[in-house]
């Protein structure tokens, strides 16, 4: 008899580990997928192309309801449907609607919420933050019958929002709590030339700001956001993305030892050895995620100790982001702390719009910011990752691989 | 209309006819080689094909100017005539001073020498060929009573051996040397020696060379004469009957074994054995010799010990042998005709015989002649200092950089009273001092005559109307003579009168009464504007015996000696003056390159000859470099008791240990500190007064860089403010070399200083740099036209400049070649072609290895079949065969 894998999450990194899991051994389970939107699932990072217009919502789906069907697979949407407890003893999980379902392995991938600041008038009808179908059908839905958007947060996904607003015809103001915008990664050479580039587009910035309180109307409906230097800003929908949280509070509920995320081991495997995590909801040695290329990493680990071959080894490498600003080519990867030990080769074309900019420690390179010429990135990317010596050929690393390649010529 | 002229190279002493064909609207001239011309038939050097492009007007003095304004040429003669006449009624006629140079025409010399001693009655007139032919010039007056040469270029065609002493022929002689190089190719028998410390490019077609100990020239020729007499080499009929002195000249040249010899010139044994062997058993053998031999505070006496293994085989005046000076500038040999040095009188006439010096003042019509005499060129600077020359005219040359203890001369320039420059370069490092600037012709547009290293004189014809105001040097020199009251005697209306004259002089009772001089140009005497227009080529005397001139003296062993017979001197060998102590232990040796021509105003305009040594350098020993700790390609002080440089490490074996060796050419225009003459000691030979400046004693240091760049610039920028810096002109490009001792706050505010940039433009500078390295690049780049690049490092390794330079000739940048151009390297699929190998052709090392070996060329004959290099002057030869040896 086949055992039982429940996964609880319909989403990027739950339903790429079931699609691995697929592949390494196409019958070892009966597979039961809780997915709260009612959708098959869909490519979440792509969001901003929806709502920037360049992509359709079909566009964007993984896996349609009939991908389910034709590999046996039992998907529970809907609210009904939404797993509200699990049962370790009972090796169960128990939906809204009294039903249960049972499991040998059960899988949590109950991805990130946003982040809500808690100021005042944050519950204001207009104050939604970017995270699903739901909010961008929101946020297009504004854009035809408002004019003015507030996005707080100028980390990646707020620029997105802001970008796609814009596009949409919104005037639109970012307000942002630091000097340089995506500060987790990008230095402030590369913060000024994207906010440039933004307010190219029509992007207003508050930069180095708080807000201090959302104010409604009468129908409790935001009209505006007031900062705490006092400036208020009309307001007709206010998107939050100041970041998001691990979603782990069934696993916490369930006893599974959790700190920010679902402590996992290397095998993303929970204090529960029935119990698998992965994605945005877990929390290995320390770190968090919510960037997709560690998501599917972690989606092949956790589905070769699924299906029993038992070798592979979550490793994390640093991590690229790339924005999904049409037009603006940005790449950032690594450590941007800087300290002692780091050193940095830099190259700015300033008329072209381009910055580049490699840290290296002990001769490798350990970060990566790339703005306006990105080609490079992927080769940046291999050299973090596998941290080879690239004393032979530094001189010519800023300027790519195939350069790089060739040694440098002597008077 | 073009039209064709022919006309001669203002260069070395080979004197190259040129076929010049001139657009005298468009001021270009396209520059061949005469194939008619017997100096050449037509080949041409690396410089001397570039000429065209050094015809620009680009830094030429114009206009006259008197204390730093621009003036009228009333205004200037008649300031030049009122210092001249002050100081003469104030403090004597040897108070004033003329200092000429091998690059004037004879005619300028002419009159500039009759002025001087003639008129104003002081022989106070040099030249810069003091420092490179006058020890020649006493060792021919010693050995043949005249100075003169007595074979020609012919005559190495007949060789069966010709030794090069001294002289890098490869580089300083290029067109002399091909003509060797072919002879050797049509006669397997013909054998070169080369007698270098170093070994030069000279090497390239030795059978054999000798690296003697510096300045043991003289120990080597009398150790030969010994072996020759020993071995029965000698020609004893000829010793006899044709000369004097020879026991004497034997007896100082001492029986020193072979062993001991080789030991003093620290040379192994047996070459030194294969040389004198070869010597001893060739008859038709010349010795070409140049400033390795003269330059020396011997050179007089290391001529001598030359002449003397010829007069004691008698092996001179017949085809194919004798010692043979290579002349280094275009017309040395001219101003010695005219007695152009200050211890000559005129005509080959001298001031020791009272005859001469009556003949010439009855010639002249003077009653003032000078009757002894003058400064030479280290002597007059050392009295200019000493406030003894209060007035001095420098014609034509860059003493400030050539003399040695230069710094010296710039001293006693600096306090001297009036200093007059007529040149046709604005900015030298001479013009600096001067406060009266004269606007004199340049090569393309001077009318007169040059004589070459075979005594040929050649027609040097103007190409171009005179540019702005500049006038002929005798021009000049008349106006001058004029204003002093000697309108009579220098009432010349062109060239052809002074030619005249000079010619009549020579011809001036040379005459069995009175005595027959070697110089003789009577058959010129009476020659037409139009025939002297026509002139050919041809070789002195030109007289009623030879009126075609004559290929050789000597022939008939008839000497210019009292008693006609040649003279054996006897020779004492001596070290070079300053030896090597313990604070400066090394030798320094100084000399010229390939593409350069004296302190560069010229070939420096031509951005092909500045590719092929792009910098100033020091060539050091590999265990020198190690002992004093210097990096390939870094930077070192050079310091001896007159004076100091900094130059690139070059280091190489072609050296020997315990010597240096750096090149003459860099000046106060092109580098912060390239100047090799202030460190050179102002040791001269004591007959010749030739200074010896392939021999100061040196220490070097490494110089504490902290920081190493170089920047291209699109324009001229004002001298970059580094402790180091040497400009060098490029296709579209300046290029400065820079380093210095401390780094500028920020790097892209002082390369935005350097550029000096209208208001404060900040847009289109390309950055990159890294920390970690000290590495800093930036590009500045208009609307995507390059106009400057900087380049800094920690060391001198810096990416290559070749195809960073290309980019200069482009209107727009490609996309991918602004993206890389700060990674120094060209975009994947472009490769930039090295290192300028062949000059004419322009022909890089890359651009030659990669044909070497996707094609399999095996030969140079291969490679200039593939991609013409080597084909035209030859003077790369020796490094395209170093290609082709050096292949994986």
């Amino acid at each position: 008899m086949k055992q039982r894998l429940v996964v609880i999450g319909n989403g990027m990194a739950g339903m790429r580990t079931v699609e691995e899991l697929l592949c390494a051994a196409p019958d070892q389970y009966d597979i039961t997928v809780f997915g709260a939107e009612p959708y098959g699932n869909y490519n979440r990072i792509m969001l901003s192309g929806v709502l920037s217009g360049e992509k359709a919502l079909p566009d964007i789906v993984i896996n349609n309801r009939q991908w389910y069907a034709a590999n046996g697979i039992n998907l529970q949407t809907g609210t009904d449907k939404e797993v509200v407890k699990i049962e370790r003893s009972r090796r169960s999980v128990l939906t809204r609607d009294g039903s249960r379902a049972e499991y040998d392995k059960l899988l949590i991938a109950t991805g990130a919420k946003p982040v809500i600041a808690a100021v005042p008038g944050h519950d204001l009808a207009g104050v939604i933050s970017f995270r699903d179908i739901a909010d961008v059908s929101t946020m297009l839905n504004y854009s035809r019958t408002h004019q003015h958007a507030v996005v707080l947060g100028g980390g990646l996904l707020g620029l997105e929002a802001a970008n796609g607003l814009a596009l949409r015809g919104m005037d639109v103001t970012v307000i942002h709590n630091h000097a340089v915008l995506m500060n987790r990664q990008l230095d402030n050479q590369a913060g000024r030339m994207l906010q440039t580039a933004l307010e190219q587009r029509g992007v207003r910035f508050c930069m180095t700001s708080q807000v201090q309180a959302l104010l409604g109307n009468q129908q409790q409906h935001i009209r505006a956001v007031r900062c705490e230097d006092g400036r208020e800003l009309a307001c007709d929908l206010l998107v939050m993305a100041i970041g998001i949280r691990p979603n782990i509070s069934l696993a916490q509920q369930a006893g599974l030892f959790c700190q920010r995320g679902i402590v996992v081991n290397d095998t993303l495997q929970s204090y529960d050895p029935r119990i698998y995590a992965v994605g945005e909801c877990i929390q290995h040695r320390d770190t968090t995620f919510g960037l997709v290329a560690p998501l599917f990493a972690q989606a092949s680990v956790c589905a070769n100790h699924l299906s029993g071959h038992g070798v592979a080894r979550f490793v994390q490498v640093p991590t690229a982001t790339k924005l999904k600003v049409s037009g603006i080519n940005l790449f950032s990867a690594g450590d941007f702390s800087g300290g002692q030990q780091t050193r940095q080769i830099c190259y700015q074309d300033p008329e072209r719009a381009i910055y580049k900019n490699l840290l290296l420690k002990d001769n490798r390179l350990v970060g990566a910011v790339l703005y306006g010429d990105t080609e490079d990135g992927p080769w940046y990317q291999h050299l973090l990752e596998s941290g080879e010596d690239i004393s032979a050929r530094r001189d010519a690393l800023i300027f790519g691989k195939a350069y790089a390649d060739r040694a440098i010529v002597r008077h | 209309m073009p039209k064709t002229i022919k006309t001669t190279c203002p260069y070395c002493g080979v004197g190259c006819g040129i076929s010049a064909e001139v657009d005298p609207l468009a001021r270009t001239v396209v520059i061949s080689g005469d194939v008619d011309h017997p100096a050449n038939f037509g080949r041409l050097c690396s410089k001397g094909s570039a000429l065209g492009d050094t015809v620009t007007l680009q830094g030429r003095l114009l206009q006259p100017r008197l204390h730093g304004q621009d003036c009228s040429w009333e205004l200037a003669l008649d300031a030049l005539a009122t210092a001249f006449a002050d100081t003469i009624s104030t403090y004597g006629p040897n108070a004033v001073a003329i200092y000429g140079s091998g690059q004037l025409l004879t005619e300028d010399y002419y009159v500039a020498n009759k002025l001087m001693k003639g008129f104003i009655g002081s022989a106070n007139i040099d030249t810069n060929s003091r420092l490179c032919m006058s020890s020649s010039v006493a060792g021919h007056k010693r050995a043949f009573g005249a100075d003169t040469v007595p074979g020609c270029y012919a005559d190495f065609e007949l060789a069966d051996l010709i030794i090069l002493i001294g002289s890098n022929a490869a580089w300083c002689h290029p067109v002399s040397f091909q003509r060797i190089r072919a002879a050797k190719s049509a006669n397997p028998l013909l054998k070169v020696v080369v007698i270098d410390p170093r070994q030069t490019s000279s090497c390239d077609i030795a059978d054999l060379h000798l690296p003697l100990a510096s300045g043991s020239d003289s120990w080597l020729f009398n150790g030969l004469l010994h072996y020759l007499h020993q071995q029965q080499a000698i020609d004893r009929d000829y010793i006899t009957q044709h000369t004097q002195g020879f026991s004497a000249a034997l007896t100082l040249a001492g029986t020193a074994s072979l062993e001991r010899v080789a030991q003093q010139c620290a040379l192994p044994a047996q070459d030194l054995q294969t040389f004198y062997s070869w010597f001893a058993a060739t008859e038709k053998v010349m010795s070409l010799y140049s400033q390795g031999i003269n330059q020396s505070a011997s050179g007089t006496d290391k001529v001598n010990s030359i002449i003397n293994c010829h007069l004691a085989t008698g092996r001179i005046g017949q085809a194919g042998m004798g010692p043979f000076s290579l002349t280094g500038q275009p017309n040395a040999m001219g101003g010695r005709e005219v007695g152009g040095l200050a211890h000559q009188l005129a005509a080959h006439m001298d001031f020791s015989n009272a005859e001469d010096i009556d003949r010439v003042a009855r010639f002249w019509g003077s009653r003032n002649i000078a009757r002894q005499a003058g400064y030479s060129a280290v002597e007059l600077f050392d009295a200019i200092d000493a406030g003894k020359v209060k007035a001095v005219w420098i014609m034509g040359t860059n003493p400030v950089v050539s003399m040695p203890n230069a710094d010296k001369v710039r001293q006693a320039l600096g306090k001297c009273d009036f200093v007059a420059v007529s040149d046709c370069i604005a900015a030298t490092d001479t013009t600096a001092l001067a406060h009266l600037l004269l606007p004199a012709q340049g090569w393309s547009e001077k009318d007169g005559t040059v004589t070459n290293s075979e005594r040929r004189i050649s027609r040097q014809r103007a190409l171009f109307a005179a540019a702005g105001q500049a006038k002929p040097d005798w021009w000049i020199v008349t106006e001058l003579a004029k204003r002093l009251g000697f309108a009579q005697a220098f009432a010349y209306q062109g060239a052809a009168d002074i030619f005249r004259e000079h010619a009549a002089l020579s011809a001036f009772e040379n005459d069995a009464e009175h005595g027959r001089r070697d110089f003789d140009l009577s058959a010129y005497a009476d020659i037409s504007h139009q025939q002297y227009a026509e002139l050919p080529p041809r070789q002195w005397p030109l007289n009623q015996d030879y009126p075609q001139g004559r290929a050789r003296l000597f022939a008939d062993q008839q000497f210019f000696t009292a008693s006609g017979k040649a003279q054996f001197i006897a020779v004492s060998p001596t070290k070079p003056v300053n030896a090597p102590n313990a604070a400066y232990p090394l030798i320094l040796n100084t000399g010229r390159l390939r593409d350069q021509w004296h302190t560069m105003t010229r070939t420096a305009l031509a951005s092909k000859l500045n590719q092929h040594k792009p910098e100033a350098f020091v060539e050091v020993h590999p265990a020198d470099a190690e002992r004093y700790g210097l990096a390939a390609d870094s930077l070192a002080e050079i310091n001896s008791i007159w004076g100091s440089m900094l130059a690139r490490v070059h280091i190489t074996d072609s050296i020997q240990p315990g010597n240096l060796f750096v090149p003459m050419h860099w000046t106060g225009q092109y580098a912060s500190r390239g100047r090799m003459g202030g460190l050179v000691n102002p040791v001269v030979d004591p007959i010749s007064k030739q200074p010896e400046s392939k021999h100061t004693p040196v220490r070097i240091n490494a110089f504490q860089a902290k920081w190493y760049g170089f920047m291209l610039s699109r324009t001229e920028l004002a001298a970059p403010t580094t402790e180091y810096w040497l400009k060098n002109t490029g296709t579209d490009y300046y290029r400065y070399e820079l380093a210095g001792l401390s780094s500028p706050a920020n790097w892209l505010e002082w390369a935005k200083g350097q550029v000096n940039l209208p208001g404060n433009i900040t847009a289109g500078w390309l950055e990159y740099q890294d920390t970690g390295l000290g590495v800093y690049r930036a590009a500045l780049i208009n609307q995507n036209r390059l106009d400057a690049l900087l380049f800094i490092g920690r060391g001198p390794t810096l990416p290559n400049r070749d195809w960073l330079a290309s980019l200069f000739s482009k209107a727009e940048l490609e996309p991918a070649e602004r993206q890389v151009v700060l990674s120094g390297l060209p975009p994947i699929g472009s490769e930039d072609s090295g290192k300028v190998i062949c000059a004419c052709f322009n022909v890089g090392e890359k651009t030659i290895r990669a044909a070497i070996k996707t094609q399999g060329l095996a030969t140079v004959q291969d490679v200039g079949r593939c991609l013409k290099a080597g084909t035209n002057c030859g003077s790369c030869i020796a490094e395209i065969r170093g290609l082709l040896a050096s292949k994986p």
